[in-house]
């Protein structure tokens, strides 16, 4: 009989050469037609597709394992318990963390910010201080820092960007000053693919004794994660688009801050001991995990990361790189196309316009030719101001795509020429 | 006929390129603004309205090239309209799009019912109806952006 944990030790892929074809068939989800056509699913940036070892970890969980955690004395409650904490040091290995309770499971990328939001800055932001966000942030990363400056009186400052989508690091440090209590940017832009330079501008902030915050949600899939290299303060992903499931992120905290910083909600699990007089809060990472957890969620995103890993993140972004630079000649070269984000450092986000037709209009061409692009602002409306566009569209790619599928989104190109001339 | 080229029709396309009745109507007494959050589609209408008819009517704005047609056409086919029969085309024009078995809607509208194939893409819908909802929010006189969501 195959055990939870069987399902969970077959997840790690052999990977000698880069075999795409091999690759691909460890993801169900992409053999499929769409509209009678293959499906080219280039919306990675929005999710990922699941290799088959995560679904099949979530099956057997639910199967074999099902049970509450750190709470039964029951054989079950105990696996559950086992596989859940197991996760927990695998994203600790995977963000090369030093310690396991750095790593707070949350709902996501959006959850991860909004509790430092609350806790870290509730605490330590005051009337006429100062975050740091950047131009080309994804509205996650813009909305809970505004909450939080509306309610205590603080001031967003907003890093520039350049015309290539680069943020201005002179800008930045003239924006660095007594006032500013938290810096929080994405390590790589999801509307552009601007890979930024978070080491050096975690350096600067440091410098002035400024924790950051780095928006990991678009690169823990694509690049390797080392958040003692980056020495930042909060690191912040999600699941789903790293292979995992839907419902389960991650917020790495430095355990000095997470210490420091108040609950961010109560309830179950996050307590020591609890009276109507005083309740006494549980140690890390608890304290933050108010609540049965995403059991199910979490040891799944641990089935993923061991896959990504597997793969080698090094070898990933060199694939991921070569992809770019082959769809960025099939874009430059299809008819009336216009890039948005051409940063040095880029990762394999391609955002365009189509002259003369609105991104929604090729979004829906492409998919009738079974081709998966986003259209729209990309919840980054910011972005499409700072660049003059209502909308673009956007390829986001993974290592499991091909250059075929590129190609198929060249020829898609030109069907939307054909169509509106 | 494609479902893609029963969506692009030659006569959408058009209007798309050359929008009919576009830029600011001065003189108008009613106005309102839509916007489709999802997309970015947005669309302002300006109406001169007099004793319950829609002497003129103008729109301007951004967005795909259905919503821009869908406008175009809207305003084409609404000027000299009183409000009940605008309300009456609206309520035809939405049921095509969103009823099953939408002929009989289809018949009776005109030139507007090259919106057909567009209930064939349901995320798409919205792009066509967001001007008729823009007009409806104006000729009931509200000042707040009317949204698709």
């Amino acid at each position: 009989m195959i055990t939870a944990r069987d399902a969970r030790a077959a997840a790690a892929p052999a990977a000698a050469l880069w075999d795409v074809e091999r690759i691909r068939k460890d993801f169900p989800a992409l053999h499929q037609r769409v509209h009678g056509k293959p499906l080219v699913y280039l919306d990675n940036a929005a999710t990922s597709q699941k290799p088959q070892a995560v679904i099949d970890a979530l099956v057997a969980y639910y199967s074999l394992e099902n049970s509450n955690v750190h709470r039964g004395v029951h054989l079950l409650s105990e696996k559950a318990t086992q596989a859940y904490e197991e996760a927990r040091v695998r994203v600790q290995r995977f963000l090369n963390a030093a310690e396991a309770r750095e790593i707070v499971f949350v709902r996501g990328a959006t959850e991860g910010i909004n509790l430092v939001a609350a806790s870290y800055g509730r605490t330590w932001i005051g009337a006429g201080d100062e975050v740091i966000i950047s131009t080309i942030e994804h509205h996650s990363n813009i909305v809970p820092w505004q909450l939080l400056c509306e309610e205590r009186g603080a001031l967003l400052r907003v890093i520039p960007v350049d015309d290539a989508g680069e943020l201005l690091l002179d800008e930045y440090a003239r924006l660095l000053g007594a006032r500013t209590k938290l810096v929080a940017v994405s390590h790589i832009s999801n509307a552009l693919g601007t890979v930024n330079p978070v080491k050096r501008m975690i350096e600067m902030a440091h410098r002035q004794g400024v924790p950051v915050l780095v928006d990991g949600a678009q690169a823990a899939p694509h690049l390797r994660v080392d958040v003692r290299e980056l020495d930042c303060d909060f690191y912040v992903f999600s699941g789903h688009k790293a292979l995992g499931p839907t419902g389960i992120g991650v917020l790495y905290g430095r355990a000095e801050w997470l210490e420091r910083m108040p609950p961010y909600q109560g309830g179950g699990d996050m307590i020591a001991s609890v009276t109507f007089e005083k309740t006494t809060y549980n140690a890390l990472p608890y304290k933050f995990e108010a609540g049965t957890p995403h059991i199910a969620g979490v040891i799944g995103l641990g089935v993923a990361l061991d896959y990504l890993s597997g793969l080698g993140l090094d070898r990933v972004a060199a694939h991921e790189r070569e992809l770019l630079t082959y769809g960025t000649a099939t874009l430059q070269a299809a008819p009336g196309v216009r890039i948005i984000g051409t940063a040095r450092d880029k990762a394999s986000v391609l955002s365009f316009i189509v002259d003369g037709v609105h991104a929604h209009d090729v979004g829906t061409i492409l998919d009738h030719a079974g081709i998966a692009v986003r259209a729209g602002h990309h919840c980054a409306m910011p972005v499409m101001r700072r660049f003059g566009v209502p909308a673009t569209v956007r390829a986001s790619l993974a290592f499991y795509n091909t250059r075929e599928e590129l190609d198929a989104l060249g020829a898609g190109l030109r069907e939307v020429r054909e169509i509106f001339g | 006929m494609s479902e893609l080229r029963e969506l692009y029709q030659q006569v959408i396309l058009d209007h798309n390129r050359k929008p009919r009745n576009f830029g600011k109507l001065d003189g108008a007494n009613r106005t309102a603004e839509g916007y489709n959050p999802l997309c970015g589609d947005q669309v302002r209408v300006y109406l001169d309205i007099e004793a319950g008819v829609i002497r003129d009517i103008r729109f301007e704005g951004s967005g795909c090239a259905i919503s821009k047609a869908a406008a175009s056409m809207m305003t084409a086919s609404l000027k000299g309209k009183t409000i009940g029969e605008a309300d009456q085309l609206f309520g035809r024009f939405h049921d095509m799009l969103t009823a099953a078995g939408n002929g009989g809607a289809a018949a009776e509208l005109g030139k507007l019912a090259v919106f057909s194939g567009v209930c064939e893409f349901p995320s798409r819908i919205k792009c066509a109806t967001l001007p008729w909802h823009t007009v409806r929010a104006a000729l009931a006189g509200k000042d707040e952006p009317v949204s698709t969501e």
